[in-house]
């Protein structure tokens, strides 16, 4: 008891659930533990199921792609006050790359299976959930589009 | 012999020369120039975000931001990136060879005014957009204590090509100036943060309400990097950006660098971006 | 006001002459009014017109009269002896021994006077002025040049200096000021100085004494000339309006039609870009930078590393209408337009700014 009560007020304490009735976040934190990943392990690999949703409370995690004989390309990070990965709200909640602590990160994991049948259970919830995810999915889509314009290439044919 | 035009300038079209006394390869296809004046006599006078045109005998004139510390005594300095031919050819430069120089020229940071007094000053640069903020961020850092919080926020597009790299280490070692450093794309060798720079807006670090922005890089970044600030909350007139057109004259003559009512060599470089913001989305202006 | 004969007109050439000035004016060639150097007054024009322009259209015809300047603007514009189609800005030679250089810009600016200036010439003129107000070699060519304008009587079809308020008469800086009169068919000019240097000129000519109803009829005359405008342009609010619209669907309707030619630009005798080149022997011991007249219209002229600003011929002629009647208020605090009719007639596909731009001025999108 003690445990979830102290998950419900980091929860809240997070900037992804801030502001959200306390009754809510009790709700969810029930799906919830704490956990502590060491720097260099992976909190996930791609094609693994995607059976957690993250917040990450402090350090850094890395966002990698795969590619053989190459080392792995990093192209994002994310840190204290972000959440990793939403492919387990999306069928077929299976992870599309790695994720890895770069520092000593401590994270909330939620469970996916608990969190969605919960939403599943409380449109309400779901609801104000996935508004909180869209702003989050919307930023990062708009951030991977300049990354894609590679706006600092060199450009081609100058003529001064 | 009718009513003339007054206040021809004779040194209009004439470039100084000045002699190369070191040269810094930054990057693969960027270097720093530190020059003098060959015939000895004064440093030159500029404001922080102002240019110079650099002339290679023969081959052509660019316009290059001065780079170096607008109150030192110091040489002249310029960091360039090679894109073309008259570039290429000063990358090929050894101390003891000479440019000529014309300037400066331009608008500036306004770091120096009242309207900075007491800010928070959040400084962005995406690439060799640091170079133009370079002396504005050495104004700063010699007048600590006018200004609030300082951060500088700099997005390059791998580790690699992070510009200034002992320098902005330094001042990451500062208690006083907050340093954030992203990479569009990073292997394991990298232990900093991936993403775009105006993602380290977003994270905050100042007072949005009380803040000056200064924000140089390719076009498009800085854009977004306004946006990221406007939607943190700082004022439009607050926010200045440097905009890149092709100086010829650099002195509003030649028509090349107009963009809408501006011309960039003499209302700019530097923009309040209130100003430009809506031309900024017009196609082919 | 005073009368010269055009016996004493030919005394004014002389007198000019004599002052080892070159005199720029009028002259018939190539089936075109120009504007080239007068060795004898007959060099003028003498019974020719070219008044009736149309867009795309030019043609000289014979006057009923002897007038020398029974004409308006040909494709030639006074830019060409100010601000030169090409000029040397300076030449540099490598010094062997410390590998700097030394720079030498020698700005010749021969002794001149211009003949038969008109008010959208005179306007376009000062507008330049402005421009190269600190341009050496434009400022030096300047002020060693004499303005003798003349009055504009009779306006051409694709005139509208009336709406731009740079003409018929021609005012600002002139040295003297020519109203030519036919009497019977033969001329004689109304003279007024607008300048210390016009002042002495005149005071070497045979001038005559003319009366106050030569001076009213004069009035009248540029009164109804102001009427017979072949053209007209609504300028209020014109600026506003044009940069407010620069998504308008009228530009893509006038790139489907603008060859991208450029001969606007070059007829136009306020248009002032230019490109910069810089060039050595073939040693590479001597190098010079070059200035010549550049068009927006050249798809190079947008140019920034990595592409070209205004690829599409749309954004081309709207950087051109937009810098023209709205930017260079901004710029210069003037219009840069004078009404002279010349991008109208000598635009190949008869693309009219005075169309184009009430187009785009009056309608939202």
């Amino acid at each position: 008891m003690v445990e979830i009560a102290g998950l419900d007020r980091m929860l809240l304490e997070h900037p992804f659930f801030a502001g959200m009735a306390p009754e809510q976040a009790a709700f969810v934190a029930g799906c919830g533990r704490n956990v502590v990943v060491e720097a260099g392990a992976w909190l996930f690999r791609e094609g693994e199921a995607a059976d957690q949703f993250y917040l990450l409370r402090h350090g850094r995690v890395t966002l990698e792609l795969r590619a053989p004989g190459r080392e792995p390309l990093i192209f994002d990070t994310l840190g204290e006050g972000d959440i990793v990965g939403w492919s387990w709200l999306l069928p077929p909640f299976c992870w599309s790359m790695d994720a890895r602590a770069q520092t000593l990160v401590r994270v909330v994991a939620l469970d996916a299976h608990c969190l969605r049948d919960k939403l599943d259970s409380d449109p309400a919830l779901g609801y104000a959930l996935l508004r909180r995810f869209v702003p989050v999915m919307g930023r990062r889509l708009q951030a991977a589009r300049l990354q894609l314009a590679d706006l600092y290439a060199r450009p081609q044919g100058g003529r001064g | 012999m009718n009513a003339t035009p007054g206040g021809a300038d004779p040194a209009l079209w004439l470039p100084e020369p000045w002699r190369i006394e070191r040269v810094r390869r930054e990057l693969s296809d960027t270097f720093t120039l530190e020059l003098q004046p060959t015939a000895g006599g004064a440093p030159l006078r500029f404001l922080p975000g102002q240019f110079n045109m650099l002339y290679a005998f023969g081959l052509g004139e660019v316009p290059i931001s001065i780079s170096g510390d607008p109150e030192a005594d110091g040489p002249l300095v310029h960091t360039i990136r090679a894109v073309g031919p008259v570039t290429e050819a000063m990358r090929r430069l050894v101390p003891g060879d000479v440019l000529g120089v014309r300037g400066p020229f331009g608008s500036c940071w306004p770091v120096s005014g009242a309207e900075a007094e007491g800010c928070d000053l959040v400084i962005v640069a995406g690439g060799v957009g640091l170079a133009p903020l370079r002396p504005a961020i050495l104004h700063v850092l010699r007048h600590r204590q006018r200004f609030g919080q300082v951060c500088i926020f700099y997005g390059a597009r791998t580790p690699a090509d992070i510009l200034y790299r002992h320098e902005l280490r330094r001042w990451r070692g500062q208690f006083d100036l907050l340093v954030d450093v992203t990479v569009d794309r990073a292997t394991q060798d990298w232990a900093g943060r991936v993403g775009v720079v105006p993602r380290l807006v977003e994270g905050g670090g100042y007072d949005p309400q009380h803040t000056l922005a200064l924000v140089c890089g390719p076009e498009i970044m800085m854009r977004h990097t306004a946006r990221a600030l406007l939607a943190r909350g700082v004022r439009r007139e607050r926010i200045h950006v440097s905009m890149e057109r092709n100086m010829k004259c650099a002195v509003g003559l030649c028509g090349h660098c107009q963009f809408g009512p501006h011309f960039v060599c003499r209302d700019g470089p530097v923009f309040r971006f209130d100003v430009i913001e809506a031309l900024m989305t017009v196609d082919g202006l | 006001m005073q009368r010269l004969s055009l016996a004493g007109l030919a005394v004014l050439l002389h007198v000019l002459w004599a002052d080892r000035r070159e005199i720029i004016g009028p002259r018939l060639r190539d089936g075109a009014i120009t504007l080239g150097i007068l060795h004898r007054l007959e060099d003028l024009p003498v019974g020719w017109s070219d008044t009736a322009q149309e867009a795309a259209q030019y043609r000289v015809v014979p006057r009923a009269d002897s007038a020398r300047f029974g004409h308006v603007t040909g494709p030639l514009s006074w830019k060409r002896w100010l601000f030169l189609p090409e000029e040397v800005l300076f030449r540099a030679v490598r010094d062997d021994q410390d590998g700097g250089f030394t720079l030498s810009a020698t700005p010749t600016a021969p002794l001149r006077a211009f003949l038969g200036v008109r008010g959208c010439d005179l306007a376009a003129i000062a507008i330049q002025d402005r421009i190269f107000a600190h341009d050496p070699a434009y400022c030096a060519r300047r002020e060693a040049t004499l303005i003798i304008a003349i009055n504009c009587l009779e306006p051409g079809g694709t005139c509208f200096c009336a709406s731009m308020e740079t003409g018929p008469q021609a005012r600002g800086a002139f040295d003297l000021r020519l109203t030519e009169w036919l009497d019977a068919g033969t001329p004689s000019y109304l003279v007024e100085s607008g300048s210390a240097a016009g002042r002495k000129l005149l005071a070497r000519l045979p001038i005559e004494a003319c009366t106050p109803e030569d001076q009213a009829r004069v009035e009248q005359a540029l009164a109804q000339a102001a009427t017979r405008m072949g053209r007209q342009l609504d300028t209020g609010g014109l600026a506003e309006r044009l940069a407010a619209r620069p998504g308008h669907r009228h530009w893509q309707q006038v790139a489907a039609r603008c060859l991208s030619c450029a001969n606007c630009t070059l007829v136009c005798p306020t248009c002032f870009c230019s490109t910069i080149e810089d060039r050595t022997d073939l040693s590479g011991t001597t190098a010079e930078r070059v200035r010549r007249w550049d068009s927006c219209f050249d798809l190079e002229h947008s140019y920034i590393v990595g592409g070209n600003v205004r690829a599409d011929p749309a954004a081309r002629y709207r950087q051109w209408l937009l810098h023209k009647l709205a930017y260079w208020h901004t710029q210069f605090g003037t219009s840069g337009c004078t009404g002279c009719g010349r991008c109208i007639t000598w635009c190949p596909v008869g693309i009219d700014l005075t169309v184009e731009a009430a187009a785009v001025a009056g309608s939202e999108a």
